[in-house]
């Protein structure tokens, strides 16, 4: 006779075996609804995407929301810029002098410190700035539209909110995040001037001559686009992300945190790829 | 006062439904995620009448007004208006469409970045291009002066009362001539006084405008002042329909539970 002794015992097992697959679907399920949400925030993004830029070809452009928001976006941001384009200037240089100093290359300073705010410092450190003021600011005026029924209100009446509301804060975004980047560059080779005149003696021509002269085309060029992408994608995250708001008040607070977020991350990336980009090219 | 400026010809409405079916709901449900909220539901607005719709908080009254006209899409189910099937309409068919309503939100949804001026003007200039300045300013003045507040054009809506917020955007429902008037819970969060103001306006409006009403309420006053039929909602479905009295006199406990609130004085 075979011996059934640990037939039963696995019989015995099989309760808590069963248990366990539960909770091992009930695990699956939940990561599959995740997924799901993840996917249907991806298609919700690319639809809202597609609505945006057919809204814009339309022949109706609000041209005085599109003014007013361009106002708001400057702004809102003019006075953080100054002085963080003052302070970043001022803080590369004098952080930079002394190695310099060591190879003795302290000519060099302006045209490597303007280099690197051209580049790279004025762009993303404006872009980010503005995620935060102008991303979430969208995303919490849009957001509480959304929740008090404003956005519904504009649909009722024949309008259509992204017409009216979205595109013009995409297209401001757009336009106005390469100026005050440009503005930001300029501060901060203006903060590097004083900075270098802290320690040395360089009189504002002959820093303005040598800084500009190490700026050519291929650097100025790529930074100025890829700011172009950024105020894009500043603007649409925050409204997406106000459009998209839940019900309820909290919500508002939800979007407008959202949209500093995601526009910091797609900021990042278009900063990756812009590099890549750039490098292929020159 | 400001209610000196309400057009005075207010007592209780009487108009008797005539035949004519302005919104004919059938069969309609609607679900978020798997939960129900409207199942089955079927009702008529008749022409010229105010229809009183009650029930509960969260008993799926404004998700029914919004499924008219296309807010939220119904999972099933149809609403006719004026013989057209919303849910087919295209585009451009259903901006016609909408201008014909009027949709007075919950919360009032005045634009909160405009004043009360920009409000009415803001639908005024983008349904009716054809009017003038002149003509365009003539609107808003009429309208304001209908509801009242004709001396709070150049204010923002932060700095109005709710009752007058309420007005003003009836003012912005009215201003643009709808033939039917969704009133979504219009004197909900308002004292007695105000909310009786405002049920006067209703009437006022459906008289002069010559409008077809639905009214979402659970205020037992606003519905005595301005309804001509009752329809009680409850879990989705009609739980009952007649006219106020009707309402008043029926010994079911669902229904007294309603009236019991506010006794008649
Ligand atoms: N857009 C929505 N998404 C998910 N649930 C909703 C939505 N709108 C309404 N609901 C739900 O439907 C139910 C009915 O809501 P509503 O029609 O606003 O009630 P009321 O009768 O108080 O107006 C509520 O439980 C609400 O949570
Ligand atoms: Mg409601």
């Amino acid at each position: 006779m075979k011996d059934i002794g640990p037939i039963r015992q696995r019989i015995a097992k099989l309760p808590s075996v069963k248990n366990q697959a539960i909770k091992l679907s009930e695990n699956a399920i939940k990561k599959t609804q995740k997924a799901n949400r993840f996917f249907l925030e991806i298609g919700e993004f690319n639809l809202f995407l597609w609505l945006t830029v057919k809204a814009s070809f339309s022949r109706h452009f609000e041209f005085k929301e599109f003014l007013r928001q361009c106002f708001l976006v400057g702004n809102k941001t003019v006075p953080l810029i100054t002085l963080t384009g003052l302070v970043i200037g001022l803080v590369l240089t004098i952080q930079s002098r002394p190695i310099l100093v060591d190879f003795g290359a302290v000519s060099k300073l302006p045209g490597m410190v303007a280099l690197s705010i051209v580049r790279e410092m004025g762009p993303v450190v404006t872009a980010l700035i503005c995620c935060g003021k102008i991303g979430s600011g969208m995303g919490a005026e849009l957001g509480s539209m959304k929740v008090t029924e404003q956005i519904d209100a504009m649909e009722v009446s024949s309008t259509n909110p992204i017409r009216f509301l979205v595109v013009p804060r995409v297209l401001a975004a757009t336009l106005m995040i390469p100026i005050l980047v440009l503005y930001a560059d300029a501060l901060g080779i203006l903060g590097s001037w004083a900075g270098s005149n802290i320690k040395g003696d360089v009189t504002f021509v002959l820093f303005f001559t040598q800084a500009f002269s190490a700026i050519g085309f291929s650097d100025f060029f790529p930074a100025v686009i890829k700011t172009f992408f950024f105020g894009a994608a500043i603007g649409f995250v925050g409204c997406y992300k106000g459009f998209t708001a839940g019900r309820g008040t909290e919500s508002v607070g939800k979007a407008a945190n959202q949209s500093v977020v995601l526009a910091s991350v797609f900021v990042i990336l278009i900063d990756l790829i812009a590099v890549q980009i750039t490098d292929m090219l020159y | 006062m400001e209610q000196d400026n309400i057009i005075s010809n207010a007592e209780t409405s009487s108009t008797a439904p005539s035949a004519k079916t302005i919104i004919d709901v059938k069969g309609l449900y609607k679900g978020f995620g798997n939960v129900p909220v409207l199942s089955n539901l079927s009702l008529q607005l008749f022409e010229n009448e105010n229809l009183v719709v009650l029930g509960k908080s969260g008993s799926g009254k404004s998700v029914l007004i919004k499924c008219m006209v296309r807010l939220l899409t119904a999972n099933s189910g149809s609403i006719h208006i004026f013989g057209k099937n919303v849910n087919e309409l295209d585009d451009g068919e259903l901006a016609e469409l909408r201008v014909k309503i009027g949709f007075l939100f919950q919360s009032g949804a005045l634009y909160d970045s405009m004043t009360i001026r920009e409000n009415l003007e803001f639908p005024l200039i983008r349904i009716k291009k054809h009017l003038s300045r002149k003509e365009i300013d003539q609107k808003i003045e009429e309208a304001l002066e209908n509801v009242g507040l004709s001396d709070t054009m150049n204010k923002m809506p932060s700095q109005l009362s709710g009752g007058m917020r309420k007005r003003a955007s009836l003012a912005r429902t009215i201003v643009v001539d709808p033939m039917i008037m969704l009133y979504d819970e219009p004197t909900t969060g308002l004292d007695p006084v105000t909310s009786d103001e405002i049920s006067t306006l209703i009437n006022n409006v459906q008289k002069k405008y010559n409008t077809s009403s639905i009214i979402i309420t659970h205020d037992i006053e606003c519905a005595r002042t301005t309804a001509d039929r009752v329809i009680m909602l409850n879990k989705g479905e009609v739980y009952l329909e007649g006219t106020i009295e009707e309402f008043e006199q029926s010994t079911d406990e669902l229904i007294q539970s309603f009236f019991k609130i506010r006794p008649p004085q």
